[in-house]
């Protein structure tokens, strides 16, 4: 596994994909944040972060699935599929060396936005005014978020061996998970119990859940379950080769 | 034994890939697996490089399952797919490096260096691999396949697209790693496996329609003697083929071909016999021995 991951770190950087994962994700959330008027934090008038931690899974939305469309299809595409599963190597090493990759690049791109949080520190009034519970509950929450994005974008990948197909199908599926229950919850039909246990299937519920930065285990037990189901599934997708 | 295969079957589908086959390969033995396109060679590879199940039968490498012990057998194989996927963004030695850490090699760096020695790369080692020409890329598969220090090695096509330089090169590669480990290599050329390998076994349609001794194959498959016989002056086919023990008479050029009967007449001396009482001159005689391709042709086509 450690072999996967470490080289597919490194095909991150030497291939730009890495650098441009980066440079959008600080790139923009930096601009949205701090320059442009409409969310700017600086117009606001609270120290408070909740502009990047509402902007980021959106961006998020888009970057995952293009970190992740190459990762199994490619393979697919060139055969070195054939090469990878006759080395002496398990299917869920190679899975989670990949996933643990994609993951590690989301995290190696949110350590620039800590700036944010020590210039907002910085910002307060008085110094040190802000809800830091809150803030590393968000980061925990983005975290779990992208490791749910990134499962349902190495599934997505080994469903098929055009990248495109790939990245469309894990933005939209990615999209549906976090924000499209909320959306169909609001049916007038489904209010009262079902709309609650409609919301609770949702990502952005749990993710909201865990920015107030209350860790509930139910939270936690759920993105792992989620993740879990769609690294599931991409093993599955490996093994049917067999069949 | 270094491959075991028993009553192999392989079922895509409704299509019959490889249907119970079985050999064995000893180990140090260079053998070559000949077949035409579709016969079932990349299937059987495939099932003993652990990348597909079959669907029945047994198949072993160095005695390990290749069901039960995946891991087991895919640390013992060397592998050259029939495409040679290579990592194309890769550097080689960043590439060989990256095998050598899948292998969990002690000495990654020393054996990466050892390889691209063996495998002659040295001039091309810090190139990206969608660099390099075809005969290159192939080396790069070699020495991917060999890295580890396997003890078999199973090679499909490794030398379709070499020009004829590098087709030595390699054959010759191939040789000397033979020389060590149990070599499984498939190939539509049949001067390779003349040049190659000590054994053949020959497969159609999923089966198996020869395994045998490379020489042995040649001398026992032809039952007739081919003589190529060239005339100074025009003569007619007829004529020729009045003469005894003579099956039949092709035109070839200026040349005839001549077959006989049996294999166990020589026909030569009636031929020459014939020549002097009709006064025709022989310009040329000479006794075609069965080359391997012919006997491919034979048994691949007669099944149909």
């Amino acid at each position: 596994m450690k072999s996967i991951l470490i080289k597919e770190i490194h095909a991150f950087f030497s291939s730009l994909i890495g650098f441009l994962a980066i440079g959008i994700f600080v790139g923009i959330t930096g601009f949205m944040i701090w320059f442009f008027p409409t969310y700017s934090v600086l117009n606001y008038g609270y120290s408070s972060l909740e502009m990047f931690f509402s902007l980021a899974p959106i961006l998020l939305l888009i970057i995952i699935p293009a970190i992740t469309m190459r990762l199994l299809s490619e393979e697919k595409q060139s055969g070195t599929i054939e090469w990878i599963f006759t080395k002496p190597l398990t299917d869920w090493d190679i899975i989670l060396g990949k996933y643990f990759a994609s993951i590690a690049l989301i995290i190696i791109s949110l350590i620039p936005t800590l700036i944010y949080y020590f210039s907002i520190y910085q910002l307060g009034l008085p110094k040190g005014n802000i809800d830091n519970g809150g803030v590393m509950g968000s980061y925990i929450g983005l975290i779990m978020l992208s490791g749910v994005f990134c499962a349902i974008g190495l599934f997505a990948s080994s469903a098929t061996t055009n990248q495109i197909v790939a990245f469309i199908m894990a933005a939209v599926l990615s999209a549906f998970c976090f924000g499209g229950f909320d959306l169909v919850s609001n049916f007038a039909s489904f209010d009262g119990m079902p709309e609650y246990i409609i919301k609770n299937i949702g990502i952005s519920y749990h993710y909201d859940s865990i920015s107030r930065g209350v860790l509930d285990t139910r939270d936690i037990i759920y993105f792992g379950s989620i993740i879990f189901v769609f690294l599931y599934f991409t093993f599955y997708n490996l093994e049917k080769r067999k069949y | 034994m270094s491959i075991l295969v028993k009553n192999l079957t392989k079922i895509y589908g409704e299509q019959k890939a490889i249907d119970s086959i079985s050999f064995e390969v000893k180990k140090g033995e260079i053998v070559g697996f000949l077949g035409p396109n579709g016969a079932g060679k990349s299937t059987t590879m495939k099932i003993l490089t652990c990348y597909l199940p079959q669907t029945e039968g047994l198949a072993k490498v160095c005695d390990f399952d290749t069901r039960a012990q995946e891991q087991e057998v895919k640390k013992r194989i060397g592998y050259l797919p029939e495409s040679n996927p290579l990592y194309k963004e890769m550097y080689v030695k960043e590439y060989l490096h990256y095998v050598a850490k899948v292998y969990q090699l002690a000495n990654p760096m020393q054996r990466v260096a050892d390889m691209i020695g063996i495998t002659g790369l040295t001039q091309e080692q810090n190139k990206k691999i969608h660099q390099l020409s075809k005969g290159y890329k192939q080396r790069v598969g070699i020495a991917q396949a060999i890295i580890h220090n396997p003890d078999v090695l199973i090679l499909d096509e490794p030398t379709s697209g070499l020009d004829p330089n590098q087709l030595v090169e390699i054959r010759k590669l191939i040789k000397d790693i033979g020389n060590e480990k149990t070599v499984l290599l498939s190939t539509h050329i049949m001067q390779e496996v003349e040049a190659m390998c000590e054994r053949v076994i020959i497969i159609n349609k999923g089966s198996i329609v020869a395994d045998d001794k490379t020489s042995q194959l040649k001398s026992n498959v032809s039952n007739q003697t081919i003589i190529c016989i060239e005339f100074a002056e025009k003569i007619q086919i007829e004529d020729l083929n009045s003469v005894k023990g003579v099956k039949k008479v092709e035109k070839e050029g200026n040349e005839y071909k001549v077959y006989s009967q049996d294999k166990t007449i020589d026909i030569r001396q009636e031929l020459f016999n014939k020549a002097v009482s009709s006064q025709w001159t022989i310009v040329s005689m000479k006794q075609e021995t069965r080359d391997l391709e012919a006997v491919f042709k034979e048994l691949t086509q007669k099944t149909k």
